[in-house]
């Protein structure tokens, strides 16, 4: 009996191992980063379009609205393609095409950011300066990128949201005289509204914290994008671009730029589970 | 104007779908098959066991090979131990309540982090604050902290899918927990348990910006934890970014997502296992 007590406790501090390390991390990130945004000033470092790291310069907001830009954009495909996947597949597929199909966007989540980024570099930015002009490193490329790398997380959560829908709905619903088409968009796909705006708000979450794909596509310049053809700079690229050899205040103004990015995705992340639990709740 | 009938409308729709997931599997289809193309005649023995020369520019992949099967590695160690144990501990140990909640709640939040982030951690606690340097080990325990939720999330999900009956049967039997949990929860979870640690070597595999920071990027063969080195996700962004040389970064690229689709299946086909084990 002993022993067995024993593993428990050992279990239990395995357990906490997730949550410590969690709060390492933002314990580490705020110390760093936080004294920088108090010397700067929170107003200047989050408004100020003036970047320059040497003359000791730290406004963020280009990269703020960069962020956001591609973020949106890529929320624009995301949204579309994932929700829709996720009805077909949940609605309107045969289950031995479902078995293929669930597979494929999960190896789509299995490659590497660096390649999705590459294959915008050599086959997306050209695409987009011959026929559309600019550079092609631009916000529009990267909006597309990301708007790919999210729906994996877009589709496998609304299909469990859909899922999870009680069968009577659906079979009520069409009893009444309603469509298939009728009852997915006016029941199931209302029934799990709260799971499918989680996903969408995951799906977020991953767009603003996909460093490496934007760094190769966005462009990285420091300004305001004035169209979807800009270049642009998210948060990620400047902390990962500039974190090789910045020292001192400069690298300081990088784990700041961390705390912002982190603050956005910690009010994503809250905001997404408090969805699906309500949902929890609600199919009970 | 005239009205739409409900069955017209819900073909259109349901074109559209299909249009949208036709559309998703061809954008996949399209990556692996340009990479594979574009790749595939550049590989050789050569360049899987050759060092690079000229920054990569020449020569093969073998240091990073090696590195990468260091730095996924060990961070998968590192964190399936802990990963399994606090999934048995949410399972099969705890009833749910506040604790469980907080643990839920640092697994889900930790999952949701990007991976600059992780990296900007790796960077200040691992290789300044603990002085591990740019290193092997300071990149895989970053990695752990990564593939952590992963791993607990599919741990739980496949020793849930065990059935009451098995449990109590054995505790019908005479056994403690722990004999119950290893003996009879465990064995039938394993190819469960099993896909989520290969789903996690994927992703430590595919992980570029972390260990950039963590590990850092030096070209020659990691001969100790302590030194640094150049994973394959890595180099491939560097030939590529610098424009070093295209034909290997496509070469780098197709062993990439060799594994990765490698991986896939292997985790696709476990999982079919246990789903038929527990049905």
């Amino acid at each position: 009996m002993r022993r067995e007590k024993l593993i428990a406790v050992a279990l239990a501090a395995l357990a906490l191992t997730a949550v410590s390390g969690l709060a390492v991390i933002t314990a580490f990130i705020f110390k760093e980063g936080f004294p920088l945004m108090v010397k700067v000033g929170f107003k200047e470092f989050i408004f100020s379009s003036e970047w320059y790291p040497r003359e000791g310069h730290f406004g963020i907001f280009p990269m703020i609205v960069g962020s956001l830009a591609v973020t949106a954009g890529a929320m624009a495909i995301g949204v579309v393609f994932g929700v829709g996947v996720a009805v077909l597949l949940t609605q309107f597929c045969p289950p031995r095409l479902v078995a293929i199909l669930k597979p494929a966007i999960e190896l789509l989540a299995g490659i590497p950011s660096v390649v999705y980024g590459f294959m915008g570099v050599v086959v997306l930015v050209p695409f987009i300066r011959e026929h559309l002009g600019g550079s092609g490193f631009s916000v529009l490329a990267a909006s597309i990128v990301l708007g790919i790398m999210v729906l994996p997380t877009v589709i496998s959560i609304s299909v469990d949201a859909l899922q999870a829908v009680p069968r009577p709905y659906y079979e009520g619903s069409i009893a009444l005289g309603a469509t298939e088409w009728q009852t997915t968009h006016m029941v199931m796909v209302r029934a799990a509204r709260s799971g499918i705006i989680a996903a969408v708000i995951l799906g977020m979450g991953r767009a603003i914290g996909e460093t490496m794909a934007v760094i190769m596509v966005a462009g990285n310049t420091i300004a305001l994008p004035t169209s979807p053809l800009s270049a642009v700079r998210t948060l990620t690229s400047n902390i990962a671009l500039e974190m090789g050899y910045a020292a001192g205040d400069h690298r300081a103004a990088l784990f700041a730029t961390g705390v912002i990015l982190f603050l956005v995705i910690m009010v994503l992340n809250t905001a997404a589970l408090a969805l699906s639990r309500r949902r929890a709740k609600g199919a009970r | 104007m005239r009205r739409i009938g409900p069955a017209h409308t819900q073909r259109l729709a349901v074109g559209f779908m299909w249009t949208l997931a036709a559309l998703t599997i061809g954008v996949l289809l399209f990556i692996i098959a340009f990479i594979l193309w574009k790749g595939l005649p550049h590989l050789s023995w050569g360049f899987l066991s050759e060092s690079p020369r000229s920054m990569g520019r020449e020569g093969g992949i073998f240091p990073m090979l090696v590195a990468t099967l260091y730095v996924a590695g060990l961070g998968v160690l590192i964190a399936a131990p802990i990963g399994l144990g606090t999934a048995i501990y949410l399972t099969e140990y705890k009833r749910e309540g506040r604790l469980t909640a907080v643990i839920r709640f640092g697994a889900d939040c930790l999952a949701g982090i990007p991976s600059i982030i992780f990296g900007l951690f790796g960077f200040v606690f691992f290789v300044i604050t603990l002085g591990m340097g740019l290193s092997v080990l300071s990149g895989a325990l970053t990695l752990a902290l990564m593939v952590l939720p992963t791993i607990i999330r599919t741990s739980e999900e496949a020793i849930r899918a065990v059935p009451r009956a098995y449990r109590d049967v054995s505790f019908g039997l005479g056994s403690t927990r722990w004999q119950m949990v290893t003996r009879v929860v465990l064995r039938t979870a394993l190819p469960g348990i099993t896909t989520g640690i290969v789903l996690a070597v994927g992703r430590s595999i595919s992980e570029t910006a972390a260990v950039m920071l963590t590990a850092g990027s030096a070209l020659g063969l990691p001969r100790s934890l302590f030194d640094s080195c150049r994973t394959l996700s890595l180099h491939f962004y560097i030939l590529s970014r610098e424009g070093l040389s295209m034909t290997n970064a496509y070469a780098t690229a197709s062993i990439l997502i060799i594994v990765i689709l490698a991986i896939n299946l292997l985790a696709y086909w476990l999982m079919r296992r246990f789903a038929a084990r527990v049905r």
